[in-house]
């Protein structure tokens, strides 16, 4: 049920039904797509990546010089949560032959595949495992299978829209090897929507040029995770787990190797040593910086830590100056600002509407456009709609899908969301749902090669983590794709670099080294990162907690 | 600005709190001072690592819900549960059959259902877990699979399960052996991975991988779009 002072512009917003609905079923357009030059002027005045201060220069590191986000610029210069004097790198907690940190998806089928190819295999993540933004993905995961598509046009498709920037070596490896991720998943027991002849239900998303979708209803990464975290936990005798322990720095050798890593314990406190002969980082994104103070689709967990720690080793990072927001997020009920409302339900028909029910934009812009246009509609124009938490939204008119494809439609293709609503008591199959532009996905990351190897030997990075894969624009159903593809293959190069590779004297030396360069620009010893978790705990309250001595990190 | 909200006062670890009213239990414990290190996640209802038991003002029951799904009420009296240490039997799936013999190696405990249905009521996604338990009893691998499908594993039933099975565990199971035994075969999807295998597109591919921006941008802008089922 919505609030008194939002009922006025729902009922605008059932009295225009009809007549909205007449103009789809004639097959028109409800709002004309943007000219390129529209598009251009939106863009460059409300997408968050285009305002002034959206980017700052990184002044130290493999990166210097170059412009990124400025909250992750933000997050690299800073010293580190431990001092390397306090540790004796001669008597080590764990030894093993690929550590893999963040267990999501792509750790999941990185450790899988490690321990395929013959070595032991520590994985380890700050919160339960499978505890990930893989778990959340709704939608689907792509993969050229039906015989109208190819390897080929997916490879067009996703290099097209990554705008040419993505590495191409990259996109060959995605797409290529994606029928047989598919295949892989379901041989593990991945239960994939299918019609009753076995043909996979595939469906469009932005961008594609075939129907390329995969799902498991909208668990999509829900049913993918869940079924690899099963698997994982069936080879104990190889892959031993550590939970609630997140990495806090890579150790070194004396060649200049990744060797290795430091964990503190987030229960106990106590901070332990991993030596390990390849090192995985598979921790996915930044979404709970929330940039520019946007509200989040992602994890809890989704702090960018192994961006951090790979940085100070030197890993050099790319794209890192694009941030992908999702245009529907919901923005009422106040419980659940910032989650999901997928992309599908616009492909289904739902329409954006403003406070006087007036359609602005069309509902299948790119997704940066949409959500430039969304912002506009509120912040320029004023024709939001308020709620009484004080956010601003716009509506997106959910009803109209029953009325285009058939009652049930909605309830058939996205259970897990009516049910999200269903708990606040909003009805999305009857009224329309309040949305804004809500931050989704990490375009950037650090820079991989199709081995999954960074600039750094014995440091390996697969999935939201990386950088390349996606240029400055992911489609959708490719990060679950990424997950799958990039994890085995970083499970299974990292086990064959393991077995060859030699171990010298550990070090963590290169803290000491970055941390000059931290304090020749006169940053406070106050900030610190890898930030671990975000930190919501009101200001009032703050004061009062004498010994929080960190901002943004555990204390 | 905002509409001023009204408060409640929870009660953590025997303290009162003064919280939001519109507020879940994770943000309210957040806005009571809570650094959160376990028994939270996606904060959106999908990882399940935040089912929680709690007890409402007047009420002598035990109730369970999410965390990041349940709104706090005046007096609440909150828990917090870091996990559910369930067992998971270590098996390969590849030598199972997909009927009740998987079952029975594997969760011979669920044979000990008593039907009493706590499972079903105290599930925070509204699952007929009973019914699925009964499907596994029954050796209906792929019932068991399509009614347990939107299960997020946050324990909540093996929790409260007077026979102590481990309900979400079992049903991982039955999902795992149904895709990978049950459900019909995509034959699409067999041939395109022996025709990749088969290194049929590996040529075009090298070629785009080479091809330069002009060209590329050719092909891309000229393909074909075919979004519709024929």
């Amino acid at each position: 049920m919505y609030p008194e002072s939002m009922q006025e512009s729902i009922k605008k917003v059932k009295k225009t039904r009809s007549e909205r609905l007449k103009l789809v079923k004639s097959g028109k357009e409800i709002y004309s797509m943007m000219t390129e030059k529209e598009r251009e002027v939106v863009l460059n005045k409300f997408h968050p990546d285009y305002q002034p201060d959206a980017r700052r220069k990184i002044r130290i590191g493999p990166n210097k010089g170059e412009e990124l986000t400025t909250e992750v610029a933000d997050l690299l210069e800073t010293y580190s949560r431990i001092d390397p004097k306090d540790f004796d790198l001669t008597k080590l907690d764990y030894e093993t032959d690929v550590l893999v940190i963040g267990a999501g998806s792509a750790g999941f089928a990185a450790a899988l595949l490690a321990e395929e190819n013959g070595v032991d295999v520590l994985l380890v993540t700050k919160l339960r495992i499978g505890d990930s933004n893989s778990m959340m993905a709704q939608g689907g995961i792509q993969a050229a299978v039906r015989p109208d598509d190819s390897p080929v046009l997916h490879y067009l498709d996703a290099i097209g829209g990554g705008h040419f920037e993505n590495k191409p070596e990259l996109v060959r490896a995605l797409t290529a090897e994606a029928p047989d991720g598919i295949n892989w998943l379901k041989d593990h027991g991945v239960m994939f929507d299918r019609n009753p002849d076995g043909t996979m239900i595939t469906k469009s998303g932005g961008g594609t040029s075939r129907l390329r979708m995969h799902s498991a209803r909208d668990y999509t990464g829900a049913a993918i995770c869940a079924t690899l975290r099963d698997e994982v936990l069936n080879r104990p005798d190889h892959i031993k787990i550590l939970e609630h322990q997140p990495v806090v720095e890579l150790i070194k050798d004396n060649t200049g190797k990744v060797s290795g890593a430091v964990l503190y314990h987030l229960e106990n406190r106590e901070y332990f040593t991993i030596k390990a002969k390849a090192t995985i980082i598979t921790t996915g994104g930044f979404g709970r910086l929330h940039i520019r103070n946007y509200e989040t689709t992602n994890h809890y967990g989704a702090t960018a830590d192994g961006l951090v720690i790979s940085y100070r080793v030197g890993a050099k990072l790319m794209y890192m100056d694009s941030v992908q927001y999702h245009p529907t997020g919901a923005i009422y009920p106040q419980q659940i600002i910032g989650f999901l409302c997928t992309e599908k339900l616009r492909a289904l028909g739902a329409q954006p509407l403003n406070k006087k029910a007036e359609p602005f934009v069309n509902p299948l812009e790119p997704r940066d456009v949409e959500s430039s246009a969304f912002i506009r509609e509120c912040l320029e124009r004023k024709k939001g709609i308020k709620t009484p938490s004080g956010h601003i939204g716009v509506w997106l008119d959910t009803p109209l899908i029953d009325q285009i494809n058939g009652k049930g439609a909605i309830q058939a293709s996205v259970p897990a969301m009516v049910r999200q609503f269903a708990r606040f008591d909003v009805d999305m199959i009857a009224e329309p749902i309040l949305v804004y532009p809500t931050l989704h996905y990490q375009n950037g990351g650090v820079e991989i090669n199709a081995q999954c190897e960074t600039n750094i030997p014995g440091l390996f990075v697969a999935g939201e983590a990386s950088g390349g894969l996606h240029g400055r624009n992911r489609l959708m159903g490719n990060s679950q794709l990424d997950l799958i593809i990039f994890g085995r293959r970083a499970g299974k190069f990292a086990a064959d670099y393991a077995k060859g590779a030699k171990i010298g004297k550990l070090t963590l030396d290169h803290i000491y080294e970055y941390e000059k360069d931290v304090k020749k620009l006169g940053i406070d010893r106050s900030k610190i990162s890898p930030m671990v978790l975000p930190d919501y705990i009101p200001d009032a309250v703050k004061a009062k907690q004498l010994t929080t001595k960190y901002h943004g990190t555990l204390r | 600005m905002a509409d001023k909200v009204k408060m409640v006062k929870i009660v953590v670890l025997g303290e009162g709190f003064d919280v939001p009213e519109d507020l879940t239990i994770i943000n309210a414990l957040e806005y009571a001072g809570f650094q959160l290190t376990h028994g939270v996640g996606c904060r959106e209802g999908f990882c399940g690592a935040c089912g929680t038991i709690y007890r409402e003002k007047g009420d002598y029951k035990l109730q369970a819900g999410l965390a990041c799904q349940t709104v706090v009420s005046d007096g609440m009296y909150l828990a917090q549960i870091p996990f559910v240490p369930a067992e998971k039997p270590v098996y390969d799936i590849t030598k199972l059959k997909p009927d009740i013999t998987a079952i029975k190696d594997n969760y011979p405990i669920v044979f000990r259902c008593v039907a009493c249905n706590t499972c079903s009521k105290v599930c925070p996604q509204d699952l007929e877990v009973m019914d699925y338990v009964q499907a596994l009893i029954r050796g209906d691998i792929e019932r068991a699979a399509d009614l347990s499908f939107d299960c997020i594993r946050c324990g909540l039933c093996a929790l409260r399960c007077p026979a102590e099975i481990v309900q979400y565990n079992s049903a991982m199971l039955a999902r795992r052996l149904c895709g990978r035994y049950l459900l019909p075969e995509s034959k699409d999807l067999t041939s395109r991975v022996k025709e990749i295998a088969e290194e049929k597109y590996d040529k075009e591919l090298d070629e785009l991988v080479k091809m330069n921006l002009k060209k590329l941008k050719e092909r891309y802008y000229s393909r074909d779009i075919k979004l519709f089922d024929h």
